[in-house]
């Protein structure tokens, strides 16, 4: 399983999420340093984004499953300008769409990796990033934490 | 068979300025109406439909309606980005053949250039229930599109050479358009040198940002025979959405797949048989998949197809965004679908600038991506003819 522990010199900005109903396994499982998504108990389709309903067949049963964090590049892109300010001292930022061995393909950031050695099919694992927001409003939750990936070499 | 009451498009108007720092975008929806329907020889009295988007204020359309002082029966703000407003002009052809409405107006705004706000607003945006796992990790628009580019290179050998054919294209046009942002002709190797934003695609490689706007007028049979203006009959539509399939992403298609076929076939033609095309132009990356998607060449061969000149007016074999496009010469409020219609127009009705007037140009396409590719994305054709 991935680490969890980042350095504060590859820490990527995050953001607060919408933990919802429709959600909320994914996020507690991030303060885990876990993926945790749903799969169709009708059909067994493994659904990103998390969400109550299967886009396949309209079941609403669906089971929460831990995914293994590995996974390979789909495709990528070295972002070198035209994005927010906070974004402006992380570039070239490199972001990517990373393909889960599980079959799901996540929008995400490629992180600690020399973009120069990254390309498309490269294996990667999961990587997690403390939003530094809690899962809940009980004393002691933890941090909900944004998945990132590096790769495995 | 029914014969189906058939829709004409009889106004069009493209706002001439591209910097628009002193109006609001109200009053710029209201200058681009009064500027179509004047086109068309219509007044705001004859309308009966309003159409807007997402870059219409406050409550779209039902501010709109009240701003501008229509008086309507049937009202559709359907939001699928900048292909928008060919989605209203379907669903104006559908309300006019089903016999509801005669008049409908579509207006589009913005002013971006001059640091507008996007259309939606950030918290419509925040409770999309996307939001927490796309937002966090940097990718601007650049970005979906410039991951599209590379999954299309790594699957098909496409270069960025032949990316910045489809800029060289829209720039040798756009040097004839007196209003176009960007009016100098640029080579393929300009478009390499330009700075890289997002690898693969370099600053060249994306559509302007500007202020302004554009409406049309879509009228029913018999009010088109009552104007003296040269009205396009609409031939065929097709709208589609793309998601992102539950996470099965597929970067190298979008939803034209079914919208150009869908309006190919109640057109009854072929796309050999299109003289002039209109193809949304956000990004280069946007024209060739779209090219590939509507069935002008195979998939994965978009590269190959528009080599040589083949986009570029007037003898190309597929002369494409003659005013110069949202590459070079107008993309108001972000967002390129309003100026493909009106551009499509302009050809049919033979008003295009001499330099790039197809020669006889009997039909045109007119194509509209909204959204991301990346992401979601709302696709729309329509076949346009020319009156006889
Ligand atoms: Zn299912």
């Amino acid at each position: 399983m991935s680490d969890t522990t980042t350095t504060a010199a590859s820490q990527l900005p995050t953001g607060e999420p919408n933990i919802s109903h429709d959600n909320r396994r994914y996020w507690e499982a991030t303060a885990e340093g876990r993926i945790e998504l749903p799969r169709c108990t009708a059909c067994d389709l493994v659904i990103w984004y998390p969400r109550s309903i299967c886009p396949d067949c309209q079941s609403m049963d669906l089971s929460w499953e831990t995914m293994s964090g590995n996974g390979t590049v789909y495709s990528y892109t070295i972002t070198r300008a035209g994005v927010g300010r906070k974004w402006r001292e992380h570039l070239p930022l490199v972001v990517a769409y990373v393909q889960l061995d599980e079959g799901p393909i996540v929008l995400t950031n490629i992180v600690d990796t020399d973009p120069s050695i990254i390309e498309i099919g490269m294996a990667v694992t999961a990587v997690f990033h403390d939003t530094g927001h809690p899962i809940s409003d009980e004393d002691g939750a933890p941090n909900s934490a944004i998945l990132r990936f590096t790769s495995v070499s | 068979m029914t014969q189906r009451s058939r829709a004409f498009i009889a106004g069009a108007y493209e706002h001439p300025l591209r910097t628009i720092p002193d109006k609001t975008v109200p009053q710029i929806h209201a200058e681009v109406a009064i500027g179509a329907l004047a086109d068309a020889g219509l007044t705001m009295a004859d309308v009966d439909a309003y159409y807007s988007a997402g870059d219409a204020p406050g409550f779209g359309a039902l501010s709109m309606i009240d701003y501008l002082g229509l008086d309507v029966s049937h009202v559709d703000d359907t939001e699928t980005g900048g292909s928008s407003y060919l989605v209203h002009v379907r669903h104006a052809a559908e309300a006019i053949a089903a016999g509801n409405i005669d008049v409908a107006l579509i207006t589009l705004a913005g002013n971006p250039r001059s640091g507008g706000a996007g259309p939606g607003g950030s918290a419509r945006f925040s409770s999309a229930p996307e939001a927490s796992f796309e937002n966090f990790f940097g990718m601007g628009v650049i970005g979906g599109y410039a991951m599209a580019a590379q999954r299309h290179m790594h699957e098909f050998g496409t270069t960025g050479a032949d990316l910045a054919e489809i800029k060289v294209a829209a720039s040798t046009h756009a040097q004839h358009n007196p209003n176009a942002l960007l009016q100098d002709v640029v080579t393929v190797e300009q478009v390499l040198e330009s700075r890289m934003i997002s690898d693969p695609l370099h600053l060249l490689d994306a559509c302007v940002i500007t202020d302004g706007g554009g409406a049309l007028v879509v009228v029913s049979e018999a009010v088109a025979n009552d104007l003296e203006r040269h009205t396009i009959p609409v031939l065929g539509t097709g709208e589609a959405i793309k998601g992102t399939n539950a996470g099965r992403v597929d970067l190298t298609h979008t939803a034209a797949v079914v919208s150009g076929p869908a309006a190919f076939a109640e057109a009854g033609v072929t796309p050999a048989d299109i003289d002039y095309a209109s193809i949304y132009d956000s990004f280069t990356i946007t024209v060739l998949v779209t090219l590939e998607d509507l069935g002008f060449c195979e998939k994965g061969k978009g590269g190959e197809f528009v080599r040589d000149g083949a986009l570029q007016a007037p003898f190309g074999k597929l002369p494409f965004n003659t005013d110069g496009g949202g590459l070079c010469n107008n993309h108001p409020a972000n967002r390129g679908g309003m100026t493909k219609v009106i551009e499509a127009v302009r050809q049919l009705r033979g008003e295009a600038h001499p330099a790039v007037q197809v020669p006889d140009c009997k039909l045109a396409l007119a194509h509209g991506t909204g959204g991301s590719m990346a992401t979601r994305v709302g696709s729309s054709t329509l076949i346009l003819g020319r009156e006889v």
